[in-house]
């Protein structure tokens, strides 16, 4: 194992550049849980990026929020501004523990690509942008198509997360629904962020399919003003968006089953096509 | 009075086995079997290792009998052909280095020639999955009373049910961790355990070594739970092991997901009950059947076994009761002591079968319960007579009372009608738990207690009894304290080592107070008799210690005493007849719940615990023990699900294995009732398991009262919520 300490974040995109498997590193918080018996994962090599300072900045601009790839979980849920974006704090505060909140960042719950992450769902509701750098250059990759499967990013190995753009757009409709195995420090069977702007409906599912995902089917559906008269009647609709597994928290049929139910009592209220 | 070592603990100054400095030293790390069943065929050491540098140990290496000694020899101490289950010890290593002595385990390759395992102890073992007998029947037993054929053909109503448990995890914060070293010729073992004792007799059979030569010393344990009452004696053979082959002094602690897949959880089970009622609906007969899921080894399963059946009847009057009880053999992980003991899975049953007994009756459960609760002069299953003068229909009227039972039902009547998805409900069990040893095995331990005057006038109490965080150190203190006239701070818990302590029996079925308070009473009164003066106290005493020691330099100022039997209990071991316990703690829960049809969720909202004790020795820690152990009983109910696959947990981690939050539970509102018990410490009765029994049953009868289903086997996940609200078989 080998630990690289960038001491600034042009050095970490050389190493980068130099050594493309090397793993980026921020909060760690995902690494230490199985650290002792994990005797594949000490035989890799670190990138540490924790030290970059640079990269834990916040910006409000007239249209947008840019976190840096270092923002914490709890550099949003302490901020008043994004009272703006709502579902980030709201996202932030079910993960893990406070400890895991100051530590984890939301460019980490990116990149590590777990299909239950709370914190992707709140971000791709709001049409999040990932901004991707290397050497040879910078660009933007919509967090919406930044999966194309289980762990499968769109980010090139040489490729680091230097930060991640959420436009400010005025929403009349918001909704973060987590469900645990229990009320906290739980990971996530079934999850879902909705949300509805002069943009349109977004639905995003996590937990449902390999990745998080936005579920356009769905989001077609809502639109259209077809009618739903039962939880059930999303269910076609959700069959085509994502396919749930069998695991050891959870089963399909009850993600599929609980999923509908949620999607329908939270859009019942906002929909009139909803009864 | 305050906790002894609470501020050590909460300032993290508390030094557990993991923390001890050891100077230089190996760990230790244990290769275990694949498969659940085979035979062994051969050990492959990996070239890549260099295995010089490590300490092995083998079967051949185990200098005494390869057995951990218990209640049968089944359960060898490291596996030398016949494997029973998958995880089972067979080689260890130890080595300076924690992380190659890790990966080292992994290089072991064990042959195996697989045989057919058994799993479910619910139906009958195949011809090639006997292990044991003609049924792989581990153990036995049955009480009988009245005529329960003759009972149930004339009754007017005959209700059925089938009530079922889950394994459930301890998840003691600690994990397992022994230390072993030599010193001076004695093999000395340092560790978490709840009783010194069992450890020092397992390891004395298994490694040829009398009790002078070997010496077992407890070290502050983080959470027993009754998963550190036999299994230490495992960790500590095998670290001895290592210890002797090595002569160095070698540590071992089990990591989390070690620990998890590879010890004893609670007993799965299923209970079946037929019960025949008059047209009153006042009980006629009780017919129920225990079946426990054993594990591969015996373990403790045949006393567990006799505490299920003891207490499946319930604290109900009835006539003819028929109990048979069987823990079978399997090839699962061997299961084990958990708090409890086996009450909690048949009370939760008969608890359960009571609301439906009464459902089918159209009888409110509360009535029913009026109707059939025991009262003094009537008789238990053993046809032990209940005469303490408690007023059990009041225990359960005050926990009503204390819950707005009748006005809350109203309310969620309204609630349930117009809301979209929540429905609330409430749940009520009634129950009981007898303290100590059942039967004669009190008299059978004979525990010993000792105290001494120290020179400075302080008093040492020695007891083989362990503080594991339930806070016997603090009770045990404040006894002798009360005894003698003295302040806490003059009386010295002597730390549990059995070269200095006698053996005041395990740490076990809630009796460290009730029992071995006891008799550190009596102890303390025979030190004032050996000063010539039963009345001494306080001052007085000090200065009578002091002037004996002035008298007799250099003398030791002990007193001791024995366990002395109440009066009048007898017990008939062959025919399950006669007093099973001296005294049964006495209690009424309610537990409020709500249920969101969306997620199919149970959360528990409201949570109200009464039960008579005896008499409260320490409102703190008391209450502590009632909270912790209902919010356990919370978890068992609804969370906590072993996932097991070839008999093993496989959600091994704290990740996947959920154990409440304080997120998941309520405040609990702990009463407390006092009908002193003459025959315990200052009037107690045990608290220690009692609080298991109680949520399961009503949480279960709170979600039948909220949905009109019948939610018979725990734990009471989503996944299995929804399969009993919609009718769909999506989770075994």
């Amino acid at each position: 194992m080998r630990v690289d300490l960038a001491t600034s974040f042009e050095e970490a995109l050389r190493i980068k550049a130099e050594r493309s498997d090397v793993v980026p590193v921020a909060g760690g918080t995902d690494l230490l849980v199985h650290w002792p018996d994990a005797h594949a994962l000490q035989e890799r090599d670190w990138l540490d990026l924790s030290a970059l300072t640079e990269l834990s900045h916040i910006h409000f601009e007239p249209d947008t929020v840019v976190l840096g790839a270092l923002a914490t979980y709890w550099d949003v849920i302490q901020d008043q501004r994004f009272r703006a974006l709502p579902l980030l704090p709201a996202a932030a505060a079910t993960v893990g523990s406070l400890q895991i909140q100051t530590r984890g960042t939301w460019a980490g719950n990116i990149a590590n690509a777990s299909p239950a992450a709370d914190g992707v769902p709140a971000l791709m509701v709001y049409d999040a942008e990932v901004q991707l750098a290397s050497t040879s250059g910078r660009r933007s990759v919509p967090l919406a198509d930044f999966y194309h499967g289980y762990k499968q990013l769109e980010a090139r190995p040489e490729e680091l997360i230097e930060s991640i753009r959420v436009p400010l757009r005025p929403h009349d409709f918001e909704n973060f629904t987590k469900v645990g195995s229990r009320a906290a420090q739980a990971i996530t069977k079934v999850g879902m962020a909705v949300a509805h702007s002069a943009a349109g409906w977004r639905i995003v599912a996590n937990s449902m399919a390999p990745t998080v995902r936005r579920c356009r089917t769905l989001e077609r559906l809502v639109e259209s003003g077809g009618t739903v008269d039962s939880p059930d009647g999303l269910l076609s609709a959700i069959r085509a968006d994502v396919n749930p597994i069998d695991d050891i928290r959870s089963t399909a049929a009850y993600r599929e089953r609980v999923f509908s139910r949620l999607l329908y009592q939270t859009l019942l209220p906002a929909c009139s096509s909803f009864s | 009075m305050q906790r002894i070592e609470g501020v050590s603990k909460l300032v993290g100054r508390e030094r557990y086995v993991d923390d001890l400095d050891l100077g230089e030293h190996l760990w230790g790390a244990t290769v275990r079997s694949p498969v659940p069943r085979g035979r062994v065929t051969d050990l492959r050491f990996s070239a890549e290792v260099d295995w010089s540098e490590f300490t092995i140990v083998v079967h051949t290496d185990v200098p005494g009998d390869n057995t951990v000694f218990l209640l049968e020899a089944d359960q060898p101490v490291l596996v030398a052909e016949e494997i029973r289950h998958i995880h089972e010890p067979i080689v260890l290593l130890a080595h300076p280095s924690r992380d190659a002595v890790r990966r080292a385990a992994k290089q072991v390759d064990v042959g195996v020639d697989p045989a057919d395992p058994y799993f479910d102890f619910r139906a009958a073992p195949t011809a090639g999955q006997l292990q044991r007998g003609d049924d792989n029947v581990l153990k036995r037993l049955e009480i009988n009373k009245g005529d329960v054929g003759a009972a149930l053909a004339a009754a007017a109503h005959v209700v059925e049910g089938v009530y079922e448990t889950g394994a459930q995890e301890h998840v003691y914060l600690e994990t397992q961790g022994m230390v072993a070293w030599v010193e001076d010729g004695v093999v000395c073992i340092k560790g978490s355990m709840q009783c010194p004792y069992y450890v020092a007799k397992a390891a004395e059979r298994a490694l040829g070594l009398d009790r002078e030569h070997l010496r077992v010393m407890h070290a502050p344990t983080g959470g027993g739970f009754g998963g550190k009452e036999e299994f230490p004696s495992i960790i500590a053979i095998h670290t001895a092991l290592l210890a002797m082959k090595s002569g160095q002094t070698v540590k071992m602690i089990y990591e989390r997901t070690e620990d998890m897949a590879a010890t004893t959880k609670r007993h799965p089970s299923r209970v079946r009950h037929r019960t025949g009622l008059d047209g009153d609906g006042c009980l006629l007969a009780q017919d129920i059947e225990v079946i426990l899921d054993g594990g591969a080894y015996q373990t403790l399963s045949p006393v567990v076994l006799s505490r299920a059946i003891i207490h499946a009847a319930g604290p109900y009057t009835c006539d003819n009761v028929r109990i048979v009880g069987k823990a079978m053999l399997t090839n699962s992980v061997p299961y084990g002591a958990f708090r409890g003991f086996g009450a909690p899975q048949s009370q939760f049953a008969n608890e359960r079968h009571m609301d439906v007994v009464a459902g089918r009756l159209s009888l409110d459960p509360v009535e029913f319960r009026r109707r059939n609760l025991i009262k003094d002069g009537d008789c238990t299953a053993t046809g032990q007579v209940i005469d303490d003068g408690t007023d059990r229909v009041g225990v359960m009227e005050l926990a009503l009372a204390r819950a707005d039972y009748f006005d809350r039902r109203a309310e969620h009547r309204n609630f349930n009608a117009q809301h979209a998805y929540l429905r609330r409900g409430l749940g009520l069990a009634t129950f009981f738990h007898g303290a100590g040893f059942t039967g004669a095995g009190e008299v059978h331990l004979a525990s010993r207690v000792m105290v001494a005057g120290l020179p400075d006038g302080r008093v040492e109490v020695l007891t083989s009894s362990t503080e594991m965080g339930q806070g016997s150190r603090t009770v045990l203190t404040q006894i002798a304290a009360q005894r003698l006239g003295y302040a806490p701070v003059d009386i010295v818990i002597v730390d549990p080592d059995t070269h200095r302590v006698p053996d005041s029996g395990p740490t076990v079925a809630s009796r460290t107070s009730m029992v071995v308070g006891r008799i550190l009473d009596d102890a303390c009164a025979a030190l004032r008799q050996r000063l010539g003066d039963a009345e001494l106290r306080g001052d007085a005493l000090r200065a009578a210690i002091a002037a004996w020691h002035r008298e007799n330099p250099g003398g030791r100022l002990s007193a001791e005493a024995s366990y002395r039997p109440p009066p009048g209990v007898q017990w008939d071991e062959e025919n399950y007849r006669g007093e099973a316990y001296g005294a049964f703690a006495w209690a009424a829960y309610v537990a409020e719940v709500e249920v969101d049809l969306r997620t199919y969720t149970v959360r528990c909202i409201g949570f109200r615990a009464v039960q008579e004790i005896g008499r409260v020795l320490n409102e703190t820690l008391a209450r502590g023990q009632i909270q912790g152990g209902v919010v356990q009983g919370i978890g068992w109910a609804l969370l906590e699900e072993c996932m097991l696959h070839e008999g093993a947990m496989v959600n091994n981690q704290l990740t996947n294995y959920v154990i409440p939050t304080s997120a998941d539970v309520p405040p609990i509102d702990v009463i407390f009732l006092e009908n002193p018990y003459e025959e315990g410490a200052l009037g107690a009765k045990g608290i220690g398991e009692l609080p298991l029994d109680g949520p399961a049953p009503a949480l279960a009868n709170a979600v039948a009262d909220a949905l009109g289903v019948e939610p018979n086997v725990i734990p009471m996940t989503p996944e299995r919520m929804m399969d009993l609200i919609e009718g769909t078989a999506t989770h075994d």
